[in-house]
């Protein structure tokens, strides 16, 4: 109160109302404050536990370990044959001759043993045009496989066209699935990175059987090839690689030598029922392709391309790839030399 | 009961369309026809009819719509439409709870005579050549729609087990397009076909002869609006109702708490009106429209007398005149291409072609030996050819060539970088191979001598197929690249002598 009586307008005055409330405790916490500081605190360790745990260390990707594909090859027993040469006209009886020469399909798949077969798929042609391997040539080895106990027969390649049509036209895969093999389309998710560890090439994506097999079997066709010369054996492995595989053709014979070294393959079937004389390796034309009904079989990819290589008219020594292969302990071009069978013809 | 085995028709026809768009695959495709239902639509057959002044073969399936629809009304769009099933059932989500509130959204507007006047400006478009249709046509778009935007999105989830990866040029426009007519449901169930659709518009058109027709008995009728709840056409039932909306869904029928509505044989006309309430002014203003819209688009810079080094049509694709005149841009030929490689245009045939098929070898090449996109045109844009014919034999039949290819010598190894190559060489599909090489020798940094092979084009053999730019190892534009320049559809494009014609 002022002097005067009236009221002092900055005076407290009784509290009005809501005096009966306790005034608030901030000594402590209770139950729903305390869940609160947890969570809250749970949150900011979390964020930063997780923003370190997702923190980029910079790119070495490549420190992560590859897959390699192992060595293929069988042991050879003592005197066996090196390679068969069989002249016919029935490709598949030329096949079967031709393994029984070697030592029977035995000598190569054991029971059980998980198979890729290779044979080139690489283009929208029929079968007559010889771009692709003759479909009765793969049959019967999907055959003689099976019947040596395999367990389980893959067939793939990664082709150039457009793959179904590749695998329809060609005849192979219907060939190779009513003989009894897996086909295997080269689509996206049948790629994996492995090592390559060659000269040029580190890594590349290849179709999955090959990682996964314990037997790999070669089926190339008898080609003429604008850059190389000639696609046979050794060429045949660029159809396990995906990606941007038309790189390769700035060095194509180191590349080839490269992918070889890769793969090294259980036993190698050239077909020569027909061969592509020009235009290759696509082919079209008839008129390019010359029937030869010879089947060749082996261990030495080198020898097997040597051979194919005078085929097509050409002297083995004048095909880098043949000649590079040799220099890396891949084979010998001098067939003669090895110990070769030649039937029939 | 009614509404049941419309919905066993709507599924089985829906099943059916997404069957023969499944098969539309090289891997699976067989004899089918698998543009059946796109040939039943009258629409297409007018406008491609009009357009091109003959009707194409298939397309005398849409007599087989036509006829029906004059005597039992517009049923196809509640019946048979894969695009209508799909409105049905999002309009079916979007719908309010409510019978009234359902009535409501379910009144006849005055916006829903804007699909005549889209009609009349299509047919006026169509009269001055120009097919553009296939933008607005129900089961064109939905072909697009499921072929370009959701069935790649899928596949390549799914590691392009069905058919490879695909992509295409801006498909996110045909999946705003598409999936914003679809998402116009929420703003009330049905808004494309009753607003936009022209199938619609033309079907009810013909509908207003129909000779059956829902009628309500007044007598019994206590104005409840049930009937209305549902109604997918907007066709007031609880009013006089209106034959040219009415999509025969029976769900008004089935409605009527005291069965006051029957679809009945050549009813009293007083129960029913045929008026849509457009004056003759409006129709021939926006017929006129479409006719004036051709001339104005062609005077622009689109398609002649510059012609897109980029507008390579499929093998077997008729004149550009033509062409336009008959493309649907349903996007078939698109789907069943077993590369790729033919995308929607955007610019590159002008504005009037948008969204037609042109081949973008980066992409994916037409291959040799495969005829399917000519199979599988509904409309016979795309003729039919037979492997022989595309391939033709040199030098007395020519193939069907679609462009043909430049060296960018810039950016070819070989010629700008003295680096070995010869890919296009390699995988170049014509016998003898259009793309050769000779040998030259040439002088690398360190001046030492180099013999390499230098690839050169022979436009005798080249077809313009274009794997040679697909797999030309540079990776984003080709150091190979094929234009549409001497293209076989049009003397025109003729770039050498050899063709015989000026």
């Amino acid at each position: 109160m002022t002097t005067d009586g009236r009221p002092n307008p900055y005076e407290c005055g009784p509290v009005q109302g809501n005096h009966t409330a306790p005034p608030p405790d901030y000594s402590g916490m209770d139950r729903r404050g305390a869940l609160r500081v947890g969570v809250t605190t749970a949150m900011a360790v979390g964020s930063v536990a997780l923003g370190f745990a997702l923190r980029d260390r910079g790119s070495h990707k490549n420190t992560r370990a590859l897959p390699t594909i192992k060595d293929h090859r069988a042991d050879k027993p003592a005197g066996a044959t090196d390679m068969a040469i069989v002249r016919g006209s029935d490709p598949a009886t030329n096949v079967r001759k031709a393994i029984e020469a070697l030592g029977g399909m035995g000598r190569f798949v054991r029971h059980g043993e998980r198979v890729v077969v290779k044979p080139n798929i690489g283009w929208n042609r029929l079968p007559e045009q010889a771009a692709n391997t003759n479909p009765d040539v793969v049959a019967e080895v999907v055959r003689l496989v099976v019947a040596a106990g395999a367990g389980k027969v893959w067939m793939t390649d990664a082709s150039v066209n457009t793959p179904e049509q590749c695998f329809a036209r060609s005849g192979i895969e219907k060939a190779a699935k009513a003989a009894g093999a897996t086909v295997v389309r080269p689509d996206a998710s049948a790629f994996r990175e492995v090592n390559v560890s060659g000269k040029l090439l580190r890594t590349g994506d290849v179709l999955f059987p090959f990682i996964e097999a314990d037997r790999v079997i070669n089926i190339p066709i008898v080609k003429q090839h604008g850059l190389s010369l000639a696609s046979m054996a050794l060429k045949n492995w660029y159809g396990v690689l995906g990606g941007q595989r038309v790189k390769l053709h700035q060095n194509i014979h180191l590349s080839i030598i490269d992918l070889a070294a890769m793969v090294k393959p259980t036993l190698t079937i050239l077909d020569a029922t027909r061969i592509l004389l020009a235009n290759g390796p696509t082919g079209g034309s008839l008129a390019d392709v010359k029937q030869l009904d010879t089947v060749a079989a082996g261990t030495d990819e080198v020898a097997l391309d040597a051979f194919g290589a005078t085929l097509l008219g050409l002297n083995p020594n004048d095909v880098g790839f043949i000649v590079e292969g040799m220099k890396a302990g891949l084979g010998t071009p001098q067939w003669h030399n090895l110990k070769t069978v030649e039937l029939g013809g | 009961m009614f509404r049941w085995l419309r919905r066993a028709y709507q599924i089985v026809f829906l099943g059916f369309f997404l069957f023969l768009l499944l098969v539309t695959t090289a891997g699976l495709i067989r004899g089918y026809d698998v543009q059946w239902l796109l040939e039943f639509d009258p629409l297409v057959a007018v406008t491609t009819a009009l357009a091109s002044h003959t009707l194409y073969g298939a397309l005398l399936w849409s007599l087989v719509l036509i006829v029906p629809t004059l005597i039992l009304g517009r049923f196809f769009c509640s019946w048979m439409c894969p695009m209508g099933v799909l409105h049905h059932a999002l309009g079916f989500l979007a719908r309010k709870r409510r019978p009234p509130d359902r009535a409501r959204q379910n009144a006849p507007r005055p916006s829903h005579k804007i699909k005549y006047l889209v009609l009349a400006v299509m047919l006026g478009l169509a009269a001055a050549g120009s097919t553009q249709i296939g933008l607005l046509d129900p089961i064109a778009s939905t072909w697009r729609g499921l072929a370009t935007s959701v069935m790649p999105a899928l596949g390549n989830l799914a590691f392009g087990m069905y058919q490879g990866e695909r992509h295409f040029q801006w498909g996110t426009l045909i999946t705003l397009v598409f999936f914003g007519a679809l998402a116009l449901n929420f703003v009330y169930p049905r808004f494309y076909c009753r607003v936009l659709c022209p199938l619609g518009a033309l079907l009810g058109l013909l509908s207003r002869f129909s000779l059956f027709r829902i009628t309500r008995r007044q007598e019994i009728c206590k104005g409840c609006k049930f009937c209305g709840a549902d109604c997918q056409g907007a066709a007031d039932p609880q009013g006089t109702v209106r034959a040219t909306e009415c999509m025969v869904c029976l769900n008004c029928i089935e409605g009527c708490p005291r069965g006051g509505l029957s679809y009945r044989f050549l009813p009293p006309l007083r129960f029913s009106t045929t008026k849509i309430d457009l004056v003759r002014r409006k129709w021939l203003g926006a017929g006129v429209a479409g006719v004036v819209a051709v001339p104005l688009m062609r005077a622009s810079d689109g398609v002649e007398p510059r012609p897109n080094p980029a507008r390579i049509r499929p093998p077997g694709s008729l004149e550009e005149d033509g062409f336009l005149g008959k493309c649907l841009k349903c996007g078939a030929c698109m789907k069943v291409c077993p590369t790729g490689g033919l995308q929607p245009a955007l610019n590159e045939a002008g504005l009037e072609g948008f969204w037609s098929p042109i081949l973008i070898p980066r992409i994916g090449y037409c291959e040799a030996s495969c005829t399917l996109c000519g199979q599988v045109c509904p409309t016979g844009a795309i003729e039919k050819l037979t492997v022989a014919q595309k391939v033709g034999e040199m030098p007395a039949r020519p193939p069907v060539r679609i462009g043909s290819a430049f060296f960018d010598k810039g950016r070819c190894l070989p010629w700008g970088y003295q680096t070995e190559c010869i890919v296009c060489e390699e995988v170049c599909p014509t016998s003898p191979k259009a793309i050769y090489f000779k040998m030259e020798t040439v002088t690398a940094r360190d001046s030492a001598q180099k013999t390499l092979k230098m690839p050169f084009v022979d436009l005798d053999y080249c077809t313009g197929c274009g794997i040679c730019e697909t797999r030309c190892p540079i990776v984003d534009r080709a150091g190979i690249r094929v234009s549409a320049a001497n293209e076989s559809r049009t003397p025109r494009s003729s770039i050498s002598l050899t063709g015989g014609k000026i």
